[in-house]
């Protein structure tokens, strides 16, 4: 694509290389700044923040590896927000690429109305997600709420959702998997972009709809599978809204996940060089994680271009 | 690192190509959707059919219910709030209550901060500065031009957490706090999903238009304005959408840099009322008056995208950018 590949150049640039030289940096110049402004920067100062203590009001102290040792050692409250984040990722992005996948799934079959469903499905992802808190708060209230009622109506005992423990990150999921409409749309777009040839060979050959969903569908679909997946898990790990608005992390802890918990410790507790620390070992988190998933689906993803 | 962009690139952008280059054809009408070709009946059929549609009814109205509720509660009154079974069409219905709720607040004055400081020119920036850089990754040929678009694409993947701290921290120290610089300034250097987007769209546009440009004697900047952006008119609508919704709904942000009342966006005024009513204990209104300004809220999203759904729908299917 480029015709300047590096090492096959001719020593020495011409005018007109130099000229597209500066034109390519120039027009790029928006995108450079900001990076070296709003990423380089932030990065390596909140690597420096999180060696230090500081509280905005009295300079950074240096304390080496204090903040990290601490979080790995004596607080007890990292060991938890850890486990309920982990617990929160591995169920909740699954959950919400398979229940996308399904819905789109569905949608792609012989349907009238496809686009309106469609639109059905989507419309709650784009939701200001201060409204989705109001309304799901609302809904899942034990004493007000419209679910507990209808509970009451049928006879069934209350479910105090939101207010229990045991209760709070299902209820979260239902929250989720009723606004990822996003991933649906993807899915669908997939779908239908599956050549029609590849079933009508099935056909011939007398597959029944279950091979064709193993054999054909979900490999033809595999590389946005994981993309799905991939974005879920980054979204979860950096979860913060919907947890803070309805709960604020509680009850009892059993929401507070942690970008909560980092939100807390740098801008109620002012205490920005752990919270830096915290930042950067979710930074190493997500990294690792979505390395391993490339790195374990490779053989379970199936990339059309490579074979064809 | 390079090893996640490469594989983003099989993965998602490839795909998305793909997935443009399907959306546009079936504009055109040359591909149909798969499976309506037979149409042979049998009873087992009928009722895979029936099944269907049921599952997908009462799935809709799942999803469609929440909102519903939203709306009907806005015009109630306490006593109609909780009741078993719950009250589907509340009579009397308070209409009321949406100017009551809304001016409660300073609603007027948190929607001109949300629009007039923070969307619009959020929006206005992003799609100016973004297709200025994507023409660069698209159209110029430079040097480093492939090595800094795969920098690009790989600060998607920094977690805003990391980031943020830093920028909070100077944007105290220059004395920006409570004021929507924060907010709006980083959208000068474009964004790097619609930098992405927008290459992948100005890659599809033959390069024998600007070529022709060129040799007619037109700037770099003269082909981007003249040819480039014209023909670009969907994507960077894409861009526009996306944006807008994204201040129109954007939370964090606000909550980090903005906590004096008059600087308020929507949605810190939502969450303040919510937070109000629950202090006043009585809860007297509490939920009838926050659905009221949820619903108002909402309600322009809505039209939004009852008009420009294909715009919505092609932008997601593109970049798989959040909604």
């Amino acid at each position: 694509m480029s015709s300047t590949i590096p090492g096959l150049k001719r020593p020495g640039m011409s005018l007109l290389d130099w000229r597209r030289e500066a034109m390519g940096y120039l027009f790029a110049s928006p995108w450079l700044i900001g990076f070296l402004m709003f990423t380089i920067y932030p990065l390596a100062a909140s690597l420096y923040y999180s060696l230090t203590r500081y509280d905005l009001l009295r300079p950074p102290v240096w304390t080496g590896l204090a903040n990290y040792q601490e979080i790995f050692t004596t607080d007890t409250t990292f060991r938890l927000v850890m486990s309920n984040t982990l617990f929160w990722v591995g169920l909740s992005a699954p959950l919400g690429v398979i229940s996308a996948f399904l819905m789109a799934f569905m949608l792609n079959t012989r349907i009238v109305a496809r686009s309106l469903f469609r639109s059905i499905f989507f419309f709650p992802s784009i939701v200001p997600v201060v409204v989705t808190a109001m309304v799901w708060q609302f809904l899942l209230n034990v004493q007000y709420g419209a679910i507990n009622a209808s509970l009451q109506a049928l006879r069934l005992p209350v479910i105090p959702f939101l207010s229990s423990p045991v209760w709070v990150k299902p209820s979260l999921i239902l929250i989720q998997i009723w606004a990822q409409g996003t991933a649906m749309v993807i899915f669908l777009a997939t779908l239908q972009d599956v050549p029609r040839s590849l079933y009508e060979a099935a056909t011939v050959d007398g597959a029944n709809e279950v091979q064709k969903l193993l054999n054909i569908t979900i490999p033809m679909c595999s590389p946005v599978i994981l993309f799905n997946l991939v974005m879920a898990f980054i979204a979860g790990f950096q979860y913060f809204t919907l947890p803070w608005l309805l709960t604020q992390g509680g009850p009892n802890r059993a929401s507070e996940f942690i970008a909560v918990y980092l939100y807390r410790n740098a801008f109620l507790f002012l205490n920005m060089g752990k919270a830096s620390a915290l930042a950067w070992v979710l930074f190493v988190v997500i990294i690792t994680f979505t390395f391993l998933l490339f790195k374990g689906s490779g053989r379970f993803v199936f990339y059309s271009g490579e074979s064809s | 690192m390079s090893f996640i962009v490469e594989n983003h690139r099989k993965g998602g952008i490839e795909i998305n190509m793909a997935v443009w280059k399907f959306t546009s054809a079936q504009k055109a009408g040359t591909i149909k959707p798969q499976g309506e070709k037979q149409i042979v009946t049998t009873p087992g059929l009928v009722i895979r059919g029936a099944l269907k549609y049921a599952v997908l009814i009462i799935l809709s109205i799942t999803f469609v219910l929440p909102l519903v509720w939203m709306a009907v509660s806005a015009l109630k009154i306490d006593s109609q709030v909780y009741t078993v079974p719950p009250i589907w069409i509340p009579n009397p219905a308070h209409w009321n209550n949406f100017i009551d709720a809304w001016t409660a607040y300073n609603f007027n004055l948190y929607v001109f901060n949300t629009v007039v400081k923070y969307a619009v020119p959020v929006t206005f920036l992003t799609v100016a500065s973004s297709s200025l850089v994507a023409y660069s990754f698209a159209r110029l040929r430079w040097r480093s031009r492939n090595f800094l678009f795969a920098i690009c694409l790989m600060t998607m993947m920094i977690p805003s957490q990391v980031t943020i701290i830093p920028l909070f921290i100077t944007f105290k120290h220059l004395g920006w706090l409570n004021t929507y610089l924060p907010l709006v300034a980083p959208s000068l250097c474009g964004d790097a999903y619609f930098i992405f987007m927008l290459r992948q769209f100005f890659l599809t546009i033959p390069p024998d238009l600007s070529d022709a440009a060129k040799i007619d004697g037109c700037s770099e900047f003269g082909i981007l304005w003249r040819i480039i952006l014209p023909l670009s008119k969907p994507a960077l609508a894409v861009v526009a959408l996306f944006r807008f919704l994204w201040a129109w709904n954007d939370y964090f942000g606000p909550l980090i840099y903005l906590n004096q009342e008059s600087q308020f966006t929507i949605a810190l005024g939502i969450e303040n009322l919510r937070r109000e009513m629950e202090q006043i204990g009585s809860r007297l209104m509490a939920y009838p008056y926050l659905m009221a300004v949820s619903t108002i809220v909402t309600i322009p999203i809505l039209i939004a995208f009852f008009f420009a759904q294909r715009t919505f729908i092609e932008g997601i299917t593109l970049t798989g950018i959040k909604g």
